[in-house]
């Protein structure tokens, strides 16, 4: 059978493929490929209308109900860079940046700051950071698996300047020289919290890579590992962010600094709203979703 | 300069088409006396004591600082404008006449002033014309010409004129330290003024583009498909 693909700008005709009805979406792109070199598989979307949603590739041609001469609706998503090498370089950045403006150099503090004392807070800030993007980054390297290959190019640049911009932000003040330490007491208190967090957003991250089989992108609902830590999943859909979130707001009390705070701020609404897409997403994906599970704040929301 | 608002005057209830209608009106009237303001400072050369800034400053402060009701309209619904996109072109308008025109004497009585007078007063005396007749679906072709046609020389020479006179006001807040909190402090935090207007102004190099580029999108197609009265 034909089916003809469109563009989903302008309507243009772009290819009259020929397949067979049990040929996969997945099979369409590769075909598209060989006749525009540029469009890579990553880089196509098929849709059955102009503006909607993404069609699953795995799919067949007779599952979505196209007959002899259908249309299907083709998007160019722009160049695409693959998720690892994103997330690469948006943590490698902050925790760079972090590590060489913890060195006090001249750029951003004039001569001879580096030779005056430094809090021991500074110091446990610093190896706070580095610590949680060494383990962004393994983690990134071995832990996670990731649904959808690749992303847009356009928002590393907008991600990595999001990331080292506030890393800068957050450093300067830390590590400056007229930095004031809050009292001890509250600095090791925090600093326990953040462990605790650090641990559970780990916990999160490896209960969820086991709950995926390898190469599959299957997906399923969530639930309490033998890892205490991950009980918190009874009362979030999104419990690493809720970790997340946790170790930052620890971060800004161990340190005492208004920029860690509005940094825990941004990062907190961002990962708000994709908790709640997810939590949403679960809710719809499972009939059986467990109820009272809120998305990112226990009891909350 | 704004983007394209197309009131819906049939969507909106008959208290707010009456409110828009006083508040566009009333901004009209505003801005035309500044305009009057400034070209009867440029005619009579016999105010030469005064600067062109005394001569238009209190309506030029009160009706651009009423705009920062046109934030609440868009955030009411009243108005059918990006809340978000209204809120950065009303702050920069706010920006530069109260920290950087009425703060800082340095700023004002140069070209930068001229420019950014002459743009905003043109500008905005059409823009709210064009909103009081638009809701009462009676918008001659010349307005719309005028409205979708100056912005390509007033546009940027507003951008100009705002630069010039962020920059003039620099020094001022590099030697003064006013409106910035420096270390230490209890919450470990710093705000610069003088390196949040140098900031406010590299914002101008991604955002102008955008907005200027978004005008011509908008004139093809409101003044390409128009037939004149």
């Amino acid at each position: 059978m034909e089916i003809g693909i469109l563009s989903t700008s302008g309507g243009k005709q772009l290819a009259t493929l020929t397949v067979d009805p049990n040929s996969t979406l997945k099979e369409l792109k590769t075909q598209i490929h060989r006749l525009k070199s540029h469009l890579y598989p990553d880089r196509q979307e098929f849709r059955q209308e102009p503006r909607g949603k993404g069609l699953d590739e795995n799919k067949t041609v007779a599952a979505l109900g196209l007959k002899d001469h259908s249309k299907l609706y083709l998007k160019d998503l722009g160049p695409q860079i693959a998720w690892k090498t994103v997330f690469l370089t948006e943590y490698a950045g902050p925790l760079f940046v972090y590590a060489w403006i913890y060195q006090r150099p001249w750029l951003f503090y004039g001569e001879g700051a580096a030779n005056q004392p430094m809090s021991q807070v500074a110091h446990i800030a610093a190896y706070c950071w580095v610590i949680h993007y060494a383990k962004r980054i393994l983690e990134t390297l071995f832990v996670h698996r990731f649904s959808h290959a690749t992303m847009p190019v356009r928002n590393l640049f907008r991600n990595c300047a999001y990331y080292w911009i506030f890393a800068a932000y957050v450093a300067y003040h830390v590590n400056h020289p007229l930095y004031t330490a809050p009292c001890q007491m509250q600095s090791y208190i925090a600093l326990g919290f953040w462990t605790i967090c650090e641990l559970g957003n780990f916990s999160i991250h490896w209960a969820l890579r086991n709950l995926r089989p390898p190469g599959s992108k299957e997906r399923r609902i969530p639930r309490p590992t033998k890892n205490p830590l991950t009980l918190l999943f009874n009362l979030v859909s999104c419990p690493n962010y809720t970790y997340e979130v946790g170790g930052w707001i620890a971060f800004t009390i161990i340190t005492q600094c208004l920029p860690a705070g509005l940094f825990a701020f941004a990062g907190f609404y961002q990962m708000a709203v994709w908790a709640i897409g997810k939590h949403r997403a679960y809710k719809k994906d499972f009939k059986d979703y467990p109820r009272g599970r809120k998305a990112i704040i226990p009891f909350v929301f | 300069m704004t983007a394209t608002k197309k009131a819906p005057s049939r969507v909106l209830s008959l208290p707010a088409k009456i409110y828009l209608i006083f508040y566009n009106a009333t901004q009209f009237l505003g801005w035309s006396f500044v305009l009057y303001k400034m070209v009867d400072f440029v005619i009579n050369q016999h105010l030469e004591e005064k600067s062109l800034w005394e001569h238009v400053k209190i309506p030029l402060l009160i009706f651009q600082s009423g705009a920062i009701l046109e934030v609440v309209h868009c955030a009411c619904g009243i108005t059918p404008s990006n809340t978000i996109i209204t809120f950065a072109q009303v702050y920069s308008r706010v920006f530069l006449i109260w920290p950087i025109l009425y703060k800082v004497p340095d700023s004002r009585d140069q070209i930068g002033f001229s420019l950014l007078l002459l743009a905003w007063t043109v500008t905005e005396v059409l823009r709210y014309l064009y909103y009081v007749l638009n809701i009462i679906s009676f918008v001659p072709g010349f307005l719309l010409w005028c409205r979708y046609t100056l912005f390509i020389i007033l546009y940027p020479a507003g951008i100009t004129g705002e630069l010039l006179c962020c920059y003039r006001a620099l020094p001022h807040y590099s030697k003064t330290q006013e409106f910035s909190t420096l270390l230490p402090n209890a919450w470990n935090f710093t705000f610069n003024f003088y390196y949040y207007t140098i900031l406010v102004m590299l914002a101008y190099i991604p955002v102008f583009p955008q907005l200027y580029t978004h005008m011509f999108v908008q004139r093809k197609k409101i003044l390409g498909n128009k037939k004149h009265d």
